[in-house]
C-alpha cells in the first residue's frame, strides 16, 4: 500500500479512544463481548497452546487426562462406597460418582486455571495489548477440552455398564454444564484479577475447590442429605439452602440425566425452577464479575 | 492523484498516570504490614500532564532518561496502560513491539509460534497462511521452523521474533528498543524492511537509547524528562536537549553523592559559570565552500565554529571533537594544540573559527561533531554537545572508522 493510499483510509476512519480502563472496545458488555469474538481465533490459540504444552514431553501425554479422574474415581469407589458404605442405597455406584466428579470437574479445572491465568501470562498482559478476558477465557476453554475427555469415558462407561439412564431426565444436561460454565466465568474472571494483586489468591483457590467439592453431592447422595436432616430434626430450609448451591444443583441436573439409577426421592421436585433461579442469578453474578474484571484490568499491567 | 494531508493518528491530551508501588505482594506481607501500609506504598508519576499529536508517515523518537516515562509513554499508546486521567486516542492498526518474542513460548514449535504471536499482534488465520512463507524467508531459518523454540540459540529467537513483528500489517508501530537484531546482516535487512515501513507511510514510535539510530531514522523527537515533554521537534536538537538533560542529572547525582559523603559540596557553579566565550554554533563546508552535512572520503571540509563573547576574553581557545556514535573520538584538536594566536574580543562581539580538515579518512558511517570554548583566565568552558553530524559516504572497499587507499597482490614467498 503506498503512503497515499494509508493516509487516505486512516483520514476516512475515526479517532477511537483508548483510554476506557485500557478496554479497546469500550466498556460496554455488547462491545466487550464483540472484542472477545474478534479476539476468538486468539482464545483457540491459547486454548490449545495451553493444552499442547501441558503433557508436552510425557511419554503418556492425553491419558494422564484420564488418568488423574480413574483413579479419583477407584479411590471413592473403593474407600468411600464399599469400605466407608456410602455405595449403600446408591445404584450404579461408580457411574453416580464419575458424571459427579465430571460436572464438579469443569469447575474446579476452570476456577483454578483461570485462577492463576493473568499472572501466568504476565509477559503477554505487560507487553501487548488483548482483551484480558481471553486468559481466563482460555482457561475454561481448556478446561472444557479435559472435561470433554473425562465426558467421554464416562459415556464410555456408561455403554459398557448397560445403566442405562432413563432419558427423560437428559433434557437436563446442557443447562446443567451452562450453569456451571456461568459460575466458573464468573469466579474465573474475578480470581484472575484479585490474583493479581494477591498472589494468595491462587493458592486458597485451590483449597477452597477441594472444600466445595463436598457440598455438592458427588460422593454422597441428595437423598441422604434430606434423610439426615430429618433424623436430627435439623429445620427444612437446611435443605433449601444446600439445595441451592449452583453447584448441586449442577450436579443434580448431570445425575438426572446421566444416571440411571434414582428415583423421584433422590431429586428435589423443583430441580428445573431451581435450576432456571440458579442460571439467572447466575448471569447476574457474570456481569458483576465482568464489571469487577473491567474496572480492576486497566491497572493489571503495572501490578504484575 | 489527490494529494491527502497526513492525517493525525495518535493524539493525548493531558495524560497522567502515577504508579503506586506496594512492596508487600502476598497476604502474609499484608498483615503484617497492615498498620503501616502508607509506609508500604510509594508513588511515581510517569506520565505527568502529557499532550502530544504525532501524524501519519512520520517516525518519532522518544528520548529521555531511565525512568522518565518513555516506555509507560509507549505503553498508553498501545492501550496497555490506561491513564489515571486523560485521553488517549488512536487512529489505525496498532502493533506494540516491546519485546521480541512477548508470547513465545519455549516449548512450540516455531511454525506454531509464528501463528501465535501473528495472532496476537492481531493478524488473522489467512493473512497468516499468506505471509508465513515471507515471514520464515526473512528469518532465515528455514530449515528449523518445526523445532521447539527452546532449542533456538537466542539469535535465531529473536530472528524469527522480529520477522512476524515486521510481517504484521500495522498503521502505526511502537517500538521499544528492539529495531535490529541478529548479526550484521540480518541487521541491515531490518533497517531495510524499517525503511520501507516509512515509504509505506506507516507511523512508527521508537524509545531508543541509541542516538545514532535515532538520528538516522526519526523526523522528529519528543524527550521527556520525569514524565513531562521536555522538548518537541527536530531530532538534532532533541538529542542535545537529552544530552543537556543528562548532564543535569550526572552534576545532581554527583552531588547527592559528594553531600552523602559528608564532603563539602563542591564548588559546581565553577563549572555551571557561564564561560565568557561561548560556541553557538557548527557547520560544515565541503570544499566547494557549500554549506553540507555530507561529506565524500577523502574529500576536504571546513568546520566552522560559530563563537560569541559576553565578556571581554584576551586568552581563550576553541576546538572540536568528532566522535563516532558510540563516543569515541575519531579525530579533535583546538586553536591551543594547532597554535594559533588568540585574538581579543569585547563583550558582545561574535566571531567565527574555521578549521580546514585536508583529506578527511573517515570510515563510512555517521559522526557528530562536538564543540567547545574555553576562556583561560576565568578557566571556564562552553561545550556544545552534538552541534553537527557529519554523515560520510564513500568506497565500501574497507571498514573501521578510518579509511586508507589499501591495495593487495600476492607475492612469492621469501
Amino acid at each position: 500500500m503506498t503512503a497515499e493510499a494509508r493516509f487516505e483510509r486512516l483520514s476516512a476512519t475515526p479517532m477511537r479512544s483508548v483510554t476506557g480502563q485500557g478496554a479497546r472496545g469500550g466498556l460496554h458488555p455488547v462491545a466487550r463481548i464483540r472484542e472477545i469474538l474478534q479476539h476468538r481465533q486468539l482464545l483457540w490459540l491459547l486454548t490449545r497452546r495451553d493444552l499442547q504444552v501441558r503433557y508436552r514431553g510425557s511419554a503418556l501425554g492425553f491419558l494422564w487426562t484420564l488418568i488423574k479422574p480413574l483413579v479419583m474415581l477407584a479411590t471413592y469407589y473403593l474407600v468411600l462406597g464399599q469400605i466407608l458404605g456410602a455405595a449403600r442405597g446408591i445404584e450404579a455406584f461408580a457411574i453416580y460418582v464419575f458424571s459427579g466428579l465430571t460436572i464438579y470437574a469443569l469447575f474446579s479445572e476452570s476456577v483454578g486455571a483461570a485462577a492463576g491465568s493473568i499472572v501466568n501470562n504476565a509477559g503477554l498482559v505487560k507487553k501487548i495489548y488483548v482483551p484480558r478476558e481471553i486468559f481466563p477465557l482460555a482457561s475454561v476453554g481448556g478446561a472444557l477440552f479435559l472435561v470433554g475427555m473425562q465426558f467421554i469415558v464416562l459415556i464410555g462407561a456408561i455403554l459398557i455398564s448397560g445403566a442405562w439412564p432413563d432419558f427423560s431426565g437428559i433434557g437436563y444436561l446442557v443447562p446443567s454444564i451452562l450453569l456451571i460454565l456461568i459460575y466458573a466465568l464468573g469466579f474465573g474472571l474475578l480470581l484472575s484479577v484479585l490474583n493479581v494483586y494477591l498472589r494468595d489468591v491462587q493458592y486458597i483457590t485451590e483449597i477452597v475447590l477441594t472444600l466445595l467439592m463436598w457440598s455438592a453431592p458427588i460422593v454422597y447422595s441428595w437423598r441422604r442429605v434430606s434423610e439426615v436432616i430429618v433424623e436430627f430434626h435439623l429445620p427444612t430450609w437446611i435443605l433449601d439452602v444446600y439445595t441451592s448451591n449452583p453447584i448441586t444443583i449442577a450436579v443434580l441436573g448431570f445425575h438426572r440425566s446421566l444416571w440411571g439409577g434414582g428415583t423421584a426421592a433422590d431429586y428435589p421436585g423443583d430441580l428445573w425452577e431451581r435450576m432456571l433461579i440458579a442460571g439467572l442469578i447466575g448471569i447476574v453474578f457474570l456481569a458483576f464479575a465482568q464489571w469487577v474484571f473491567q474496572r480492576r484490568q486497566g491497572n493489571v499491567a503495572q501490578e504484575l | 492523484m489527490t494529494v491527502t494531508a497526513a492525517p493525525e493518528v495518535v493524539r493525548l491530551d493531558d495524560v497522567r498516570k502515577a504508579f503506586v508501588v506496594r512492596k508487600d505482594n502476598t497476604l502474609k506481607d499484608r498483615v503484617l504490614t497492615f498498620a503501616r501500609a502508607r509506609r508500604h506504598r510509594t508513588s511515581y508519576t510517569a506520565a505527568d500532564g502529557i499532550s502530544l499529536s504525532i501524524h501519519a508517515g512520520t517516525t518519532v523518537g522518544l528520548l529521555g532518561a531511565n525512568g522518565s516515562g518513555k516506555s509507560t509513554l509507549l505503553k498508553l499508546i498501545g492501550g496497555i496502560l490506561s491513564p489515571d486521567s486523560g485521553s488517549v486516542q488512536i487512529r489505525g492498526r496498532i502493533a506494540a513491539l516491546l519485546e521480541l518474542g512477548a508470547g513465545f513460548h519455549p516449548d512450540l514449535s516455531g511454525r506454531e509460534n509464528v501463528y501465535l504471536n501473528a495472532t496476537l499482534l492481531g493478524l488473522s488465520r489467512s493473512e497468516i497462511d499468506e505471509r508465513f512463507d515471507d515471514i520464515v524467508e526473512f528469518s532465515g531459518i528455514r530449515e528449523f521452523i518445526d523445532n521447539e523454540v527452546k532449542f533456538y540459540s537466542s539469535g535465531m529467537f529473536m530472528r524469527l521474533a522480529f520477522a512476524v513483528a515486521v510481517h504484521t500489517d500495522p498503521d502505526i508501530l511502537l517500538v521499544d528498543e528492539v529495531l535490529a537484531v541478529g548479526d550484521e546482516a540480518f541487521q541491515r535487512k531490518c533497517m531495510d524492511k524499517i525503511r520501507s515501513f516509512q515509504r509505506e507511510g506507516r507511523t512508527i514510535i521508537l524509545v531508543s537509547h541509541a542516538a545514532a539510530q535515532i538520528q538516522e531514522l526519526c523526523d522528529t523527537t519528543f524527550v521527556l524528562d520525569s514524565g513531562a515533554v521536555a522538548f518537541a521537534g527536530d531530532t538534532l536538537e532533541g538529542l542535545g536537549v537529552l544530552r543537556d538533560l543528562l548532564e543535569r542529572d550526572r552534576r545532581a547525582d554527583a552531588a547527592a553523592a559528594a553531600a552523602a559523603a559528608g564532603t563539602p559540596i563542591e564548588d559546581e557553579d565553577d563549572d555551571e559559570a557561564e564561560s565568557r566565550v561561548q560556541v553557538v554554533k557548527a557547520t560544515v563546508f565541503d570544499a566547494e565552500g557549500n554549506e553540507t552535512t555530507k561529506v565524500r572520503q577523502g574529500s576536504s571540509v571546513t568546520l566552522r565554529l560559530h563563537l560569541t563573547a559576553n565578556g571581554d576574553v584576551d586568552d581563550w581557545m576553541t576546538g572540536f571533537g568528532i566522535d563516532t556514535p558510540n563516543g569515541q573520538m575519531v579525530l579533535g584538536t583546538s586553536t591551543d594544540r594547532l597554535k594559533a594566536p588568540a585574538t581579543s574580543h569585547r563583550a558582545g562581539d561574535t566571531w567565527d573559527v574555521d578549521f580546514d580538515i585536508e583529506e578527511l579518512n573517515f570510515g563510512v558511517g555517521d559522526y557528530f561533531i562536538n564543540a567547545r570554548a574555553e576562556d583561560f583566565a576565568e578557566g571556564t568552558s562552553s561545550i556544545l554537545w552534538q552541534a553537527a553530524l557529519l554523515h560520510v559516504s564513500g568506497s565500501e572497499s574497507s571498514v573501521g572508522t578510518v579509511a586508507a587507499r589499501v591495495t593487495t597482490r600476492e607475492t612469492a614467498t621469501s
